[in-house]
C-alpha cells in the first residue's frame, strides 16, 4: 500500500534534485560577496526547512495517533522525525562548513537560526533513546506520541527565543527584509526546495513500504506456522501493526 | 480544587518526612558554587558570568528534583492508587508541579543566599523585588517543563538519564530568558533595570508549555 506510486515519485525527486543542482552549477549567478561557497546555501536552507518542517510533521501525526489510536499513525510520525533527523545531521554538517568558510570558523554562537537549529537537533535526539527504553509496544507508542508533540510545538517557540536573545547575523532569504534574492537565484532556490521536499516524502515512503512489508512477511511467517525468528537485535523502531489479512 | 490541594499537601508532607529531595538540591546547590569557585579560579564573579553561575546551578539541582518527582508515584503504586480515584487526571499535573514548584522556592531560599555570601561581588539588595520575580517566573516553567518530562521519563527503563535530556533542551529558552534579565541585576557598577522583554518572554513560554502539559498530560496516565 506504501510501495504504490513509489517508483514514479523517485523519478521525479531525482529528476528535481538534478535539475536543482544544474540550476546550482550552471545558472545561479556566482553571490558577489562569497563567491562559489555561497552555493552550499542551495542545499543547506531547504535542507533545513524541510527537516523542520518534518519534524513538525511528525508532531501533526501524533496528535492523529492519540486522537484516533490508529498505531499507523504512531509509526508514520517516527518515519518522519527518522527521516528529519538524518536530514538534521546534513544541515548541522553543511551548515558548519559554510560557516567556516565565511566566517572562518566551524561553529559561530551569535548566530540563532543555526543555534537553534542545534537545540531541537538535539531535543529529538532523545527521541530514540525514549522509545527504547519502554518496553511494552503501546505505551512506547503513546510516550512517543507525547514527545513528538511537544517538541513539535517547541520547534517555533525555541526559534523565537533564540532570535530574541542573538544578534541578527544570519542570512535570512525569506523574510521580509533580506528577501532580496534576485530572480534567478530564487528560481534556483525554489527548484532546491521542492527537490529537497520530495526527497524527504520519497525516503519517508520508502521507510513505510518497507517497514510495513516486514511486517507483512511476519504475518505470513506466522501463518504458514514457521517458528517465530528472534528479531535481530533490539530497534527503537515501532513495529508495524498486522495488516488486515492476519492468522486468525 | 480539594483534590489538587489533598495531592500538594501529600507531596510536602511525604517531603518533609523522607527529605528526600529539597535537601539533596540545596546541598548539590552549595556545593556547586564551590566547584564554580574553583573552576572559574575566582573569589567574586559579577554581571553577565555572576547571573550565568546562579541559573546553571539552580537548572541542574532542580534537575535532581525532576528526576526523582515521579518516583514515589511509580515504586509504590501512586499511580495505580490515583487512576483508581474518580477525579480529574489533570489534577495530578497540577499538583506535580505545584510541589515542584514549592521545592524549587525552598531550594532557593539556600541557595541564592548560599550564592550572594559565596561568590557574588556586588549586593543584589538594590535589585531585590526584580530578583525574586524572575526567580518565580522561571521556578514556573522549570516546575512545569519539569513534571512533563519526568512523567515522560518516569516509566522508561532509564529514567535517570532520559529525564535531564529531555528536560535541558526544552528549558534553554527559559535559561536565556532568566540568565539576561538577571545579569543587569547583579552588575558591578549597581544593578539596572531590566528590559522588559525577557520577563515577558519567560512569562509567555510558561504559559504555553502549561496548556500544551495540559493538553497532553493525559495520555501518560492511561493504562
Amino acid at each position: 500500500m506504501y510501495g504504490k506510486g513509489l517508483r514514479p515519485l523517485s523519478l521525479a525527486t531525482c529528476l528535481t534534485l538534478t535539475a536543482a543542482f544544474a540550476l546550482v552549477f550552471f545558472y545561479a549567478p556566482l553571490d558577489a560577496d562569497q563567491g562559489f561557497i555561497q552555493k552550499i546555501f542551495y542545499v543547506h536552507v531547504p535542507m533545513a526547512i524541510v527537516a523542520l518542517l518534518g519534524f513538525v510533521a511528525g508532531a501533526v501525526m501524533a496528535i492523529g495517533h492519540l486522537r484516533t489510536g490508529d498505531r499507523r499513525w504512531d509509526m508514520r510520525s517516527y518515519v518522519a522525525i527518522h527521516v528529519s533527523l538524518i536530514l538534521g545531521v546534513g544541515v548541522l554538517v553543511t551548515g558548519a562548513i559554510w560557516a567556516k568558510a565565511s566566517w572562518g570558523h566551524w561553529w559561530v554562537w551569535d548566530e540563532p537560526t543555526l543555534v537553534s537549529f542545534l537545540i531541537v537537533f538535539l531535543l529529538y535526539a532523545t527521541y530514540q533513546p525514549l522509545r527504547f527504553s519502554i518496553e511494552d509496544p503501546e505505551r512506547q507508542a503513546r510516550y512517543a506520541s507525547v514527545f513528538a508533540i511537544t517538541a513539535g510545538a517547541f520547534v517555533p517557540l525555541n526559534f523565537l527565543a533564540v532570535r530574541l536573545a542573538e544578534s541578527l547575523a544570519h542570512p535570512r532569504v525569506l523574510s521580509a527584509t533580506g528577501g532580496a534574492l534576485p530572480g534567478d537565484m530564487r528560481l534556483t532556490f525554489l527548484v532546491s526546495l521542492a527537490g529537497m521536499g520530495l526527497l524527504f516524502v520519497t525516503l519517508w515512503k520508502y521507510e513505510m513500504a518497507s517497514k510495513h512489508a516486514s511486517a507483512q512477511l511476519r504475518a505470513l511467517r506466522r501463518k504458514l506456522g514457521g517458528e517465530e525468528r528472534a528479531a535481530t537485535g533490539r530497534s527503537a523502531a515501532p513495529q508495524a501493526p498486522l495488516p488486515i489479512r492476519q492468522a486468525s | 480544587m480539594s483534590t489538587i490541594a489533598a495531592l500538594v499537601r501529600k507531596d510536602l508532607r511525604l517531603e518533609l518526612r523522607t527529605r528526600e529531595s529539597v535537601p539533596a538540591m540545596a546541598l548539590f546547590s552549595v556545593t556547586t558554587f564551590v566547584v564554580f569557585h574553583f573552576g572559574l579560579d575566582r573569589s567574586s564573579v559579577a554581571g553577565d558570568l555572576a547571573s550565568g553561575v546562579l541559573w546553571v546551578t539552580l537548572l541542574f539541582a532542580a534537575m535532581l528534583g525532576i528526576n526523582r518527582l515521579f518516583v514515589a508515584e511509580r515504586e509504590q503504586g501512586g499511580f495505580d492508587g490515583f487512576l483508581l480515584a474518580p477525579v480529574d487526571r489533570t489534577a495530578l499535573l497540577i499538583s506535580k508541579a505545584l510541589a515542584l514548584f514549592a521545592f524549587l522556592v525552598a531550594v532557593e531560599l539556600v541557595a541564592v543566599p548560599a550564592f550572594v555570601v559565596l561568590l557574588l561581588g556586588p549586593s543584589p539588595s538594590g535589585a531585590l523585588p526584580e530578583l525574586l520575580g524572575i526567580l518565580l517566573l522561571a521556578d514556573a516553567g522549570i516546575a512545569i517543563i519539569g513534571t512533563l518530562a519526568s512523567a515522560l521519563a518516569v516509566q522508561t527503563a532509564a529514567r535517570d538519564l532520559i529525564a535531564p535530556l529531555l528536560a535541558l533542551p526544552l528549558l534553554i529558552p527559559v535559561v536565556i530568558a532568566a540568565a539576561r534579565a538577571t545579569t543587569p541585576l547583579l552588575l558591578e557598577s549597581g544593578a539596572e533595570s531590566v528590559a522588559l522583554r525577557w520577563p515577558v518572554t519567560l512569562g509567555l513560554y510558561d504559559m504555553v508549555f502549561a496548556l500544551l502539559a495540559y493538553a497532553v498530560f493525559d495520555f501518560l496516565l492511561e493504562d
